[in-house]
């Protein structure tokens, strides 16, 4: 794997978590690549760290020991503003329950990460019917999340996650809330945009449906990486 | 962002509509609660005021070491020209003449011999004089039981208490018989045309009003005044202000050489008011850093739970790359927005409706009657009071409890690790 093309190295990350008076150890010694363009999953028993290591990626929590790279650059001493700012750039976030603002329409949902980036209002217009288009929700530019289904605000989740390009989008069981339908719906979006965009994806999840689209598997057991598997020819795509 | 939050803010009514009524209705609360307080405080001074010692009192220094006796042959002469330069130089104040006198009052029978007789405290009060304000501050006109105020000035009015004790009614003559101010024996005739109930207990039982000339006739006491009472304008005792006035005043104008220099004394000179003043001082502290305190704990706490609801919003903004700083100042400003408006809102009813009760009272006379037998001193009518702290109390509340608690909120939020935060979302 080539170095220059990383987006995310570990070295040698372990993540303690204080309990009572003492640690519980959820990520031991990790040591991973992740290279542009990927599409990668965690997987793995509930409790084995996925959502500790994507969070640990995504910068929103930080490791105990060992370093940590992002597009190149150590997150080792820096500061909650210089890590805001490189998810605001280079990252995007979908969650497992959407975390859509209730008072925002779609458009305004997935306008918000180029607010903060503090793109001009025409570009973002531009940007933001594009990401729209992509995730198929035009005719729901202007509708409140409460008026969408569970797949549409999925959906614009996805739509908010990657408009402002991001060089890494993490997913922590994107699926677990649809079913199988919307699903394989979403997962065929993502999957398009990593093609599309070449932007990497980094999922946690233990949902079959997703596994048949990853290009790479990396399983987890009691916080340590038990198996790195690259897919040649995944089941859907 | 600001436009963006902006639109957030509008159109989320539990973040801006809600609070902003809950915010205004309390500060409305405790803007006219404390005017409220503070006029209820002063009716009760005000009592006194108007029937003894004003909110200032001038009389010359011999006369105030013995005023329990009414010793008029120590009154003011020259009180014309003195009430003259107390209005020119203390403006602050409207000054009336009093003559307080007391006597035999006999009533005759239709041969001229005496068919009763009773002590009387007699006051003489500036009934006729244009834009005098004792018939207002007397309450006469609703105090007033039967005939009518004095015209002339051989016109009396007693209270009905005494009426009753002497047998008289409207209309009849009554003999004052008392001494002059030089201690000459000397007796006049008052028309009897109307009798008033103050309707403070027993302050009234042996007190007749008439017009200050004509005490001046009957005690030979022309151009002169056992007091002069000043009172505010807006008849709210100021006793920092009192106090500072009386001081300058005596500085300036009391010889204590002399004994028939004019000595000011303010309203907590008098006997046992310094006592009723501070007391009413340290009441209105006390009920009102209660209130205020239980009104901010209410605020505080309202401040904190929007802040905590809008924890998935805090962490979502986090988690896109929002600094920290710039999620917890817009929270913290968006408070101090919405505490401000209410703010503002809120001190503008309290204050209406404090001015409101201010000119037209709250009556209880119709509510009291029932309760109301004339042994109980109640002041029939509450006043509320405008003053200048009224216009900032309600940012204590208003503004500073609601940011506090929002703040509170936003550390605690601020605190966890956001990694947490999405914990706390997705149960
Ligand atoms: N803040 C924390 N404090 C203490 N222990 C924690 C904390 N966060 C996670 N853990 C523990 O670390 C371990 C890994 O948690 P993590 O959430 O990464 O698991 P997961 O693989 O995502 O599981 P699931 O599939 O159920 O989502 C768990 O045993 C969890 O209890
Ligand atoms: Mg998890």
């Amino acid at each position: 794997m080539n170095i220059k093309n990383s987006v995310i190295k570990f070295n040698n990350v372990t993540k303690r978590f204080p309990v009572g008076g003492d640690y519980f150890i959820a990520l031991k010694n990790i040591d991973l690549l992740l290279n542009k363009g990927e599409f990668t999953g965690l997987v793995g028993p509930s409790g084995s760290g996925k959502t500790t290591l994507l969070n640990i990626i995504g910068g929103l929590d930080s490791a105990s020991d060992g370093n940590v790279s992002v597009l190149g650059q150590s997150l080792e001493n820096t500061s909650h503003n210089e890590r805001a700012k490189v998810r605001r750039k280079n990252m995007g976030f979908i969650f497992q329950s959407y975390n859509l603002l209730p008072v925002y329409s779609v458009f305004e949902n997935v306008e918000l990460p180029l607010i903060l980036n503090k793109i001009d209002s025409t570009q973002r217009l531009k940007k933001v019917n594009q990401a729209i288009e992509w995730v198929g929700l035009s005719d729901k530019r202007d509708s409140r999340p409460s008026m969408l289904s569970g797949g549409e605000c999925q959906r614009t989740a996805i739509a908010r996650a990657i408009v402002h390009q991001p060089a890494l989008v993490m997913a922590d069981e994107p699926t677990a809330n649809l079913d199988a339908e919307n699903s394989h719906h979403i997962m065929k979006i993502l999957t398009n945009l990593n093609r599309e965009l070449s932007t990497s994806f980094v999922f946690a999840t233990h949902d079959e449906k997703i596994m048949g689209y990853l290009k790479r598997i990396i399983h987890l057991e009691d916080g340590q990486i038990k198996k790195d598997q690259l897919i040649k020819n995944p089941k859907f795509s | 962002m600001i436009t963006f939050l902006t639109k957030g803010l509008i159109r989320d009514r539990t973040r801006s509509f809600f609070p902003v009524i809950v915010i205004s209705l309390t500060v409305a609360i405790v803007v006219f609660g404390s005017g409220f307080m503070r006029g209820v405080m002063n009716s009760m001074l005000l009592d006194t005021a108007v029937i003894l010692s004003g909110h200032e009192k001038v009389v010359t220094r011999a006369y105030s070491e013995e005023s329990q006796l009414m010793p008029n042959d120590l009154a003011l002469l020259g009180s014309n020209e003195l009430i003259k330069r107390l209005e020119i130089e203390y403006p602050e104040f409207f000054w009336t003449p009093r003559i307080l006198f007391a006597g035999l009052l006999d009533v005759p029978d239709q041969n001229g011999e005496t068919k009763a007789q009773s002590p009387v405290i007699a006051t003489g009060i500036d009934f006729f004089s244009n834009g005098s304000r004792q018939v207002e501050i007397w309450e006469l006109d609703r105090n007033i039981v039967e005939g009518v105020l004095p015209k002339l000035e051989n016109e009396a009015m007693i209270s009905s208490k005494l009426a009753n004790q002497l047998g008289v009614s409207v209309g009849e003559k009554v003999t004052f018989i008392g001494s002059t101010m030089d201690n000459a024996f000397s007796t006049y005739n008052f028309d009897i045309v109307g009798t008033f109930n103050l309707r403070k207990g027993q302050t009234d039982k042996q007190m007749m009003l008439v017009d200050i000339s004509g005490a001046r006739n009957a005690l030979d006491m022309d151009n002169a005044a056992s007091t002069i009472l000043g009172f505010y304008h807006d008849l709210y005792y100021d006793d920092k202000k009192a106090v500072d006035f009386r001081s300058k005043f005596n500085t300036l104008n009391s010889d204590s050489s002399d004994i028939f220099s004019p000595f000011m004394l303010a309203l907590r000179d008098d006997n046992q008011m310094s006592t009723i003043v501070d007391f009413s001082n340290a009441m209105l502290i006390i009920m009102g850093g209660i209130f205020l305190l239980i009104v901010m704990v209410v605020l505080w706490n309202m401040g904190l739970m929007n802040g905590l609801r809008r924890y998935g919003e805090v962490g979502l903004r986090l988690a896109i790359g929002e600094p920290k700083g710039h999620v917890y100042r817009s929270l913290v400003f968006e408070a101090f927005l919405i505490g401000f408006i209410g703010t503002i809102i809120g001190t503008v009813i309290g204050l209406g409706l404090t001015y409101y009760v201010q000119e037209n009272g709250i009556d209880y006379t119709k509510g009291m009657e029932a309760l109301t037998n004339s042994s109980i001193i109640m002041p029939n009518i509450f006043y509320a009071q405008v003053t200048t702290d009224l216009f900032y109390i309600g940012f204590f509340p208003g503004v500073f409890a609601t940011v506090l608690g929002t703040m509170l909120a936003g550390i605690a939020i601020y605190k966890r690790e956001m990694a947490q935060l999405f914990k706390d979302l997705e149960s």
